[in-house]
């Protein structure tokens, strides 16, 4: 008897059924196709101004850095005057997403931004988010050419562009955003849940900044707020 | 390292344990925990309705858990991963090393994952020419040290910083001599650095599963640090360690129980990357490993289906019962003697390896209860404390002294009266040869208390007799 078909009989003879029974069948059915959504906190649920703020203070709480933009026009600048306030290299990387590749780089022209995963040499790094939950102030990014993963993760510092209209107010509405872009059943490689920059407390339980990953995490979020 | 269970021998184990000065001092800072969970247990209104939904999620899953593991199954294969099935730890570690030799691996990075643990597949890869790397800050420390780890969640939680330094200069050796590591941000900077290399030239990534979602096919895994991610997107290979009660149904059962997990265990509200694994890169992706491979292992889980410690499998792996635990916070986690320590370990433990070997664990405790009152998918361990004592009691497991202790003073609780009357003339005889003192520095029979402790010398009557004085009164 194969270890599946071992495992499966030793639950089913633990709990005294049979794998056909039909009522449990469509138990089972139900709760998949439904997903009911459980128990929702009620402090993200507020209108979208007051969700952005809720969102901005939870990732700063996290020790996020946070700002606002009018416009993803105004995202170049925006990130050139981060670069200069760090002192940092004026070189990012970012991948393929349209609402980046759109917005006007060659304004700024001492920045030099290259596209594609990360090889481990890149200072910062820039992703657009898939949204992001106010509830915890975390932002939620797709795997894929888009924005490739290894810049979540491998640069020192990770700027983070989320649209205003993307700022929900739990995880169960994003959960439903990703099953419309991916069908039912079905999800990208990763989806990274984001909350803050890398930490550990692992040393005498200091907290310290900057474990493995990005040591620095900056979230912008973009648009009309309300 | 040859990881020996060494649990039959807690009682010398916690002796060792409340000797040591270096990990008494680290014990002690172990109290920001309780303090952290408390706060975020306040900030958030729904914190106990969670808790229920947490719990009711768990119980609905395991009632329907061979549904559910096929559902999985499919939804896995479907987005292009492979699953594989080991009944034992043995079938697992096997199966780990074939993938290992497969792609010729030489070096494999790990996120934590106690499943790993639990199979010694650190050593057994070690014995078949393939070199693991902890990248987990905790799990690198210990590793390097050779221990196995103190706290399911903190695995260097019995250490202090200068031992960590200390570790660091004798491993490093390509780094200069004189530099400074007085302080924990210097340690993990340099953590960083040796770590970040490794991670590169990976071959392969072995991570655990906080959980498996059965709708999407997704193995989700929960870190602060970055680790499990580097671990699992830059190699050729990520394979998922998780054992069969880690499922639950949808993406919105797994945000019920991410909502208690990182509150219950650091006090955070979420912690810093929660991570949502489902197959290999696909045909676009710039990144990613192109084979994914989840080992779904049994290793008794099964057995305790429909059982008196079912609800045992419930266990998010937090850490919560023992960061709030009187015993855990005095003898660390090593004392425990195998991979799972404080109150879940004293549950867990007999049901993996037998409670022959495990007894001494579920006696650890004062059953204070603090435990269970913290436990996010409300175990009640105490309970299950008590029916690991009573088959340890049936099967004549206990020693000769505490079965002839128990039988000696059921002999007298069975006889109301004759009780009355014992008990009655101990207080009488203890209030005479107490009565200038007022305690004892020392009594026959009851040397192991007043070795620490005075025991107070009894004053007027028993209760009972009062209770019974006053009764007859009224």
């Amino acid at each position: 008897m194969s270890a599946r078909a071992s495992i499966l009989a030793s639950i089913r003879r633990s709990l005294g059924v049979t794998g056909e029974e039909a009522p449990r069948r469509k138990v089972v059915a139900d709760r998949l196709r439904d997903h009911p959504p459980g128990v929702i906190p009620a402090r993200g649920q507020l209108p979208p101004a007051a969700r952005i703020e809720l969102f901005i203070a939870m990732a700063e709480a996290a020790s996020a850095t946070t700002e606002t933009l009018d416009s993803a026009a105004d995202v170049p600048a925006a990130v050139a005057g981060f670069l200069r306030a760090h002192n940092l290299p004026m070189a990012i990387r970012r991948g393929e997403d349209p609402r980046l590749a759109t917005m006007p780089w060659q304004r700024e022209q001492t920045l030099e931004v290259t596209t594609g995963a990360s090889m481990g040499d890149d200072l910062v790094a820039i992703s657009h988010a898939f949204g992001a939950a106010a509830e915890s102030g975390t932002v939620m990014l797709v795997s894929g050419r888009e924005n490739p993963t290894t810049l979540n993760f491998l640069p020192d510092t990770h700027l983070v562009v989320v649209d205003a209209k993307d700022v929900a107010g739990d995880y169960e509405t994003l959960w439903q955003r990703l099953r419309a872009q991916f069908g039912p059943g079905m999800l990208a490689r990763n989806v990274n849940l984001i909350t803050g920059p890398s930490r550990s407390a692992d040393i005498e339980q200091t907290l310290i900044l900057g474990a493995h990953g990005p040591r620095r995490l900056h979230v912008m979020v973009v648009g009309e707020r309300d | 390292m040859t990881v020996t269970i060494t649990s039959p021998a807690f009682k010398a184990n916690a002796q060792g344990a409340i000797a040591n000065a270096q990990l008494q001092r680290a014990l002690s800072r172990g109290l920001g925990f309780v303090a952290r969970r408390q706060q975020a247990a306040d900030q958030l209104p729904e914190f106990e309705a969670l808790r229920d939904a947490a719990r009711d999620i768990k119980n609905h899953t395991f009632a329907h858990l061979d549904l559910y593991l096929e559902t999985y199954e499919e939804r896995v294969r479907a987005q292009g991963g492979e699953v594989h099935y080991a009944v034992t730890a043995g079938e697992a570690r096997a199966i780990v090393l074939g993938i290992c030799r497969q792609v010729s691996a030489k070096t494999v990075t790990k996120g934590k994952t106690m499943i790993a643990e639990e199979i010694a597949l650190n050593d057994f890869l070690e014995e078949n020419g393939i070199t693991p790397v902890e990248t987990d800050l905790g799990e690198y420390i210990i590793q390097i040290r050779r221990e196995t780890p103190s706290h399911i969640i903190a695995p260097a939680f019995h250490l202090n910083k200068d031992q960590v330094e200390a570790d660091f200069r004798r491993v490093h050796t390509h780094l200069p001599k004189d530099r400074n590591l007085a302080e924990p941000a210097t340690l993990l900077a340099e953590a960083r650095g040796v770590l970040r290399e490794r991670f590169l030239a990976a071959d392969v990534g072995i991570t655990g599963a906080n959980f498996l979602v059965a709708e999407t096919g997704t193995s989700i895994i929960v870190t602060n640090e970055g680790n499990g991610d580097l671990t699992q997107t830059l190699p050729k290979v990520h394979i998922v360690l998780a054992t069969i009660e880690k499922l639950v149904p949808t993406l919105e059962d797994a945000s019920q129980l991410l909502r208690v997990l990182a509150r219950s265990a650091t006090g955070q509200d979420m912690s810093v990357y929660t991570t949502l694994s489902t197959g290999p890169r696909r045909p676009a992706d710039p990144d990613g490993p192109s084979a994914y491979h989840v080992i779904i292992l049994d290793n008794g889980r099964s057995a305790m289906l429909g059982g008196a410690f079912q609800d045992m499998l419930r266990c998010i792996r937090c850490g919560a019962c023992m960061n709030h635990c009187p015993v855990f916070g005095v003898v660390g986690g090593h004392a425990y003697g195998w991979v799972y320590p404080g109150p879940m370990g004293a549950v867990l433990t007999p049901s993996l390896i037998g409670v022959d070997q495990a007894g001494h664990l579920p006696n650890a405790s004062t059953f204070c209860g603090r435990c269970e009152e913290v436990c996010p998918v409300r175990i009640p361990l105490p309970r299950m404390m008590r029916s690991w004592r009573e088959r340890e009691f049936e099967r004549h497991l206990s020693p000769a002294t505490v079965r002839g202790g128990l039988a000696f003073w059921a002999f007298f609780a069975k006889r109301p009266v004759l009780y009355g009357w014992a008990t009655g003339l101990a207080g009488r005889m203890l209030a005479f040869l107490g009565a200038s003192a007022g305690r004892f520095h020392w009594l026959p029979l009851a040397s192991e208390w007043t070795r620490y402790r005075d025991f107070p010398a009894p004053q007027g009557k028993t209760f009972q007799a009062q209770w019974k004085r006053r009764h007859d009164r009224g």
